[in-house]
């Protein structure tokens, strides 16, 4: 199969289905919250949330229809191997060839415009895709794609934090973006932080870090312990599902961070939906191309 | 789970408290921020109208486009807040429902309350949950929005919850 066929199979199936880690977080979500959450009116109101998204997965699966409306943009990491030999037109070639199949054939709604201010022309087929380029050790090609809606997106945003405010300045961050967001994106919502770097490097690694299986944390316990304590504080909120109030508000933080300024604490903060559509294709320097 | 059909009378909209879990059947009107951005401007200049918006109901939602043998792809709610800035002048010409997901603004508070109208939050996300309830399609005006065109629906247990009150009542204070 070559790689064009890869992208567009992975992503004819993403509009429809979520990956195991995500469904299990979901699982997760709608248990803790009959547990814990009292019976109160709020709690039951994030119940009938967290049911409906079940019977939206289900129905998605059978009548082979996007689970949501809002097919998103692609945003696309192209992780290329310093060995490969695969042309990079090749590979940009493949990802906007397979990002215009799976459009059409997966009845994805035309949700991209031209350009942002003045016209906001549709283009018709939800290209381009938004691709970022990182060279990479080894002789893959790894192509991650989300599927980034826009109810989520809208609730991102970018703080430039005291470079001595430490964990608890994090923390107090996050959690403002996530009362700003209130039931806007969606939740129960998925978390990716971004911290140092510059302000764009941040937003860069927050996305990326929606990527990580949501079911496993940092590498490093400290970045580890600062993704339970965020994730803590956001339950606290009690925003719930859907926004009506509830325990569960977010179903993981996951946080990339890299070197940055004396001066500076850069922190993204990328708010994704439940619905978290992502894929990850390999492409080995023997495949097809 | 109380059953309704739409457009809701006077009295059923004054019954219904933030939290109650409803299921409208009957016919819609979808619109999302373009839509409410030409009917404004509309009210504004003094135009009519392109339908009636006495007693009438709006979802905002633009859908995915419709697989073979169905009349609607997927067609869950998309954020209301975007649309705050033009509800409470379409709710002075009759609007009576809007469905969408998430906050209001207090301006529309104070015109639901003005009104008696309702605010009713649809299971985010939810889109093939909610294309299972759409029995037809109609289209109404702005048809060169393509997704954001309005339409018109015919629906039969379309699941919500009460989310603002005719009396102010909202499952988003805390």
């Amino acid at each position: 199969m070559s790689l064009t066929e890869k992208i567009r199979d992975a992503l004819k199936w993403a509009a429809v289905e979520l990956d195991e880690d995500v469904l299990d977080r979901l699982h997760w979500a709608r248990t803790t919250e009959a547990e814990r959450g009292g019976g109160t009116v709020r709690s039951e109101a994030s119940l009938a949330v967290l049911d409906a998204i079940l019977e939206n997965l289900a129905i998605a699966k059978e009548k082979r229809l996007p689970m949501c409306q809002d097919t998103g943009l692609f945003l696309v990491f192209v992780d290329v191997g310093r060995e490969s030999t695969m042309a990079l037109s090749a590979i940009e070639k493949a990802i906007h060839e397979g990002c215009r199949m799976a459009v059409e054939e997966a009845y994805y709604r035309r949700s991209v415009v031209e350009e942002p201010v003045f016209e906001r022309k549709n283009t018709g087929n939800n290209l381009p895709p938004a691709i970022y380029w990182d060279l990479v050790d080894g002789s893959d090609v790894t192509i991650r794609i989300l599927l980034k809606g826009f109810g989520s997106e809208n609730t991102s945003s970018v703080r430039m934090l005291n470079p001595t405010g430490g964990s608890e300045a994090v923390i107090k961050a996050v959690g403002e973006i996530v009362t700003l967001a209130g039931g806007k994106p969606c939740p129960p919502i998925f978390i990716g932080l971004g911290i140092g770097g510059t302000m764009d490097r941040a937003a860069y690694l927050s996305k990326r870090a929606l990527f990580r299986d949501a079911r496993v944390g940092h590498e490093d316990p400290r970045y580890r312990a600062l993704e339970e304590e965020v994730l803590a504080h956001v339950q606290s909120l009690e925003v719930g599902s859907g926004g009506m109030g509830g325990v569960i508000t977010a179903l993981s933080v996951a946080i990339e961070a890299e070197p940055t300024h004396i001066a500076g604490m850069p922190l993204a903060v990328s708010i994704n939906c439940w619905a978290d559509r992502k894929v990850c294709v390999v492409h080995k320097e023997d495949d097809d191309a | 789970m109380r059953e309704f059909t739409l457009p809701l009378e006077e009295k059923e909209i004054a019954s219904l408290k933030a939290y109650d879990r409803i299921v409208l059947n009957g016919s819609l009107y979808v619109g999302r921020d373009q839509v409410h951005r030409f009917l404004f401007e509309m009210i504004e200049k003094g135009e009519d109208l392109p339908v009636d918006l006495t007693g009438a109901t709006i979802f905002y939602m633009g859908p995915s486009p419709a697989p073979e043998g169905m009349v609607i792809g997927a067609c869950g709610p998309t954020t209301s807040a975007r649309m705050d800035p033009f509800s409470p002048a379409l709710l002075e010409k009759g609007l009576k429902v809007m469905i969408g997901k998430g906050p209001r603004s207090a301006e529309v508070i104070d015109a639901i309350v003005r009104t008696k109208a309702l605010y009713l939050q649809a299971f985010g996300g939810c889109g093939a949950l909610y294309a299972n309830t759409v029995k037809s399609v109609k289209p109404v005006a702005f048809d060169h929005l393509g997704p954001e065109a309005m339409i018109e629906l015919q629906v039969e247990g379309f699941a919500v919850i009460v989310a603002i009150d005719s009396q102010g009542g909202s499952v988003f204070t805390r």
